[in-house]
């Protein structure tokens, strides 16, 4: 479904990523895992038009959407929850969760997509009038998740979602992002947990300075020496 | 007759309120100082005497079209001129809205000549008596018009999705790429925005004062100083900022003199910058 093909980026004279190639097929998680700076968050922003790529092609559902503006790549379908969640602190939650469907492919539906999301996030409802900037990181990445969907994606790149969350509440949002991808969501997902993203991968890239060092299935990292060395620590 | 003065200083801050708004909301939003500000009200002045002697349009009718106008200029000179200068350092705008300015005020002096222009409407002398005060029509009028047009603008703000969506993109322009909404036309709304304030401002000041190349630059100093007491990029504190600074110019002009007006709102501003530098309704950065 999202088709990434020889990546290049570069930021002025470091190098991002080198010839990444990946494939992530429609109904699946795809995990890309590796240390800090290897490249994680780069790919998902050229992925969504945010980063402009020195070379390569991508794809989205047949589309070639190289170069694309951002609002248009979105307006594709294309979701992403960025890395540090990125919501608009000064504004209530449900001004938050509205922007979100602001898309002309998600207008028409706002009303039923934030029932959707309420029903999801209960906490949401609850706080729709507070400042989003008032909420805990847990709940704020649920709000980042709310918003993403009231946008109807067909797919999502979640950037670091455990990032910063007490351990408690990541489970909470692996369990949220298995449960989407149970209704049919397509998930790309950029982690530095490495044990838990694997688990829930069916199929993984593990990225070592903006090169894909390994590809196979969440299991296939999952058992591999290299992996459980360098960031397991076993 | 001090009270008189209030209430005037008061509605000729409506105004002032109704100008610096256009300045603070594109500050608020993209980061950018319009040094043309005062510069292009002056242009809205122009405009509003034109209609009135040429068209015999009262300005608080030419004021939709003039403002209508202004938005599509606004939009238009951010998308080609002002778009690419936004992620580049602060002094290329500063030179290029400086630029911007000196070709206004100089346009309007080929235009429109050195003199003064004053619009003439029959109910110039009118006034109407309150209770004890004594009320000009026209200011009474024209600070109606801009208390509306202010109220209409912070609702747009606050209701509609397009309003809501260039708040978005003021609070996180990253959050509001990262959901699609499209920043490079929420920014050019926005200047078109902030220009139609402006020039809404400049008509109805048109009311008050005559039209002048010169009074450009003393403008846009009015406003900067307006925008700081009332807090850089808080819509409300512009309003509350300009009834402040009217106010006192007013109170300046009677108790000192007229020339006085200008210290008195600088002396404002170095005490709002010394005790409160966010200013009254600026947050904490």
């Amino acid at each position: 479904m999202l088709d990434v093909e020889n990546l290049d980026l570069a930021y002025g004279d470091s190098r991002a990523l080198n010839g990444v190639s990946l494939s992530v097929a429609a109904g699946t998680i795809t995990s890309v895992v590796g240390g800090n700076g290897a490249g994680k968050t780069s790919l998902i922003r050229a992925c969504a038009g945010m980063v402009p790529a020195q070379g390569g092609r991508i794809r989205f559902d047949g589309t070639d959407i190289t170069g694309w503006a951002p609002h248009r790549i979105c307006d594709l379908g294309l979701g992403q929850v960025a890395e540090g969640r990125q919501i608009f602190p000064s504004l209530p939650v449900l001004d938050n969760l509205e922007l979100g469907a602001a898309l002309p492919r998600a207008r028409k539906a706002a009303k039923q997509s934030l029932e959707k999301v309420f029903a999801l996030f209960p906490r949401l409802a609850e706080r729709k009038a507070q400042r989003a900037g008032t909420l805990s990181g847990g709940e704020q990445q649920m709000l980042a998740i709310g918003r993403c969907l009231m946008g109807l994606p067909r797919l999502i790149m979640f950037d670091e979602p455990s990032l910063g969350l007490a351990p408690a509440v990541v489970k909470e949002m692996f369990a949220i992002i298995e449960g989407l991808h149970r209704d049919g969501m397509t998930v790309l997902l950029v982690e530095q947990n490495v044990v838990h993203s694997l688990k829930i991968a069916h199929h993984a890239v593990l990225l070592e300075n903006g090169v894909a060092a390994m590809a196979g299935t969440g299991a296939d990292l999952l058992a591999d020496d290299r992996v459980r060395q360098a960031y397991l620590g076993l | 007759m001090i009270l008189d003065q209030v209430v005037t200083g008061l509605l000729t801050g409506l105004i002032y309120g109704l100008l610096a708004l256009g300045l603070s909301v594109i500050f608020g939003v993209m980061r950018i100082v319009n040094f043309a500000h005062g510069e292009m009200s002056v242009v809205a002045m122009y405009a509003a005497w034109a209609a009135a002697r040429y068209l015999g349009l009262d300005p608080l009718l030419s004021l939709i079209p003039i403002a209508a106008i202004f938005f599509g200029a606004g939009y238009l000179l951010q998308r080609g001129l002002i778009q690419p200068f936004v992620s580049r350092p602060d002094y290329m705008q500063f030179i290029l809205l400086i630029s911007v300015a000196l070709i206004l005020t100089n346009g309007a002096l080929l235009v429109f000549g050195p003199e003064a222009r004053g619009i003439q409407v029959d109910y110039a002398f009118d006034s109407y008596e309150i209770g004890t005060f004594l009320i000009d029509k026209v200011r009474l009028l024209a600070a109606g018009a801009a208390l509306t047009l202010t109220g209409l603008l912070l609702a747009f703000f606050r209701f509609t999705l397009t309003g809501k969506a260039i708040r978005a993109a003021a609070d996180n322009r990253t959050g509001a790429q990262v959901i699609g909404l499209d920043i490079g036309k929420l920014y050019a709304v926005t200047f078109g925005i902030g220009t139609a304030s402006l020039g809404a401002a400049g008509v109805l000041m048109a009311l008050l004062n005559d039209a002048i190349p010169r009074l450009g630059p003393e403008l846009t100093l009015l406003s900067f100083v307006i925008v700081i007491v009332g807090g850089l990029g808080s819509m409300t504190g512009a309003l509350a900022g300009g009834v402040l600074i009217g106010v006192s110019e007013a109170l300046a002009g009677t108790l000192l003199q007229p020339s006085l007006k200008s210290m008195f709102s600088f002396a404002l501003l170095v005490l709002i910058l010394l005790l409160r530098p966010q200013g009254l309704l600026g947050e904490r950065s």
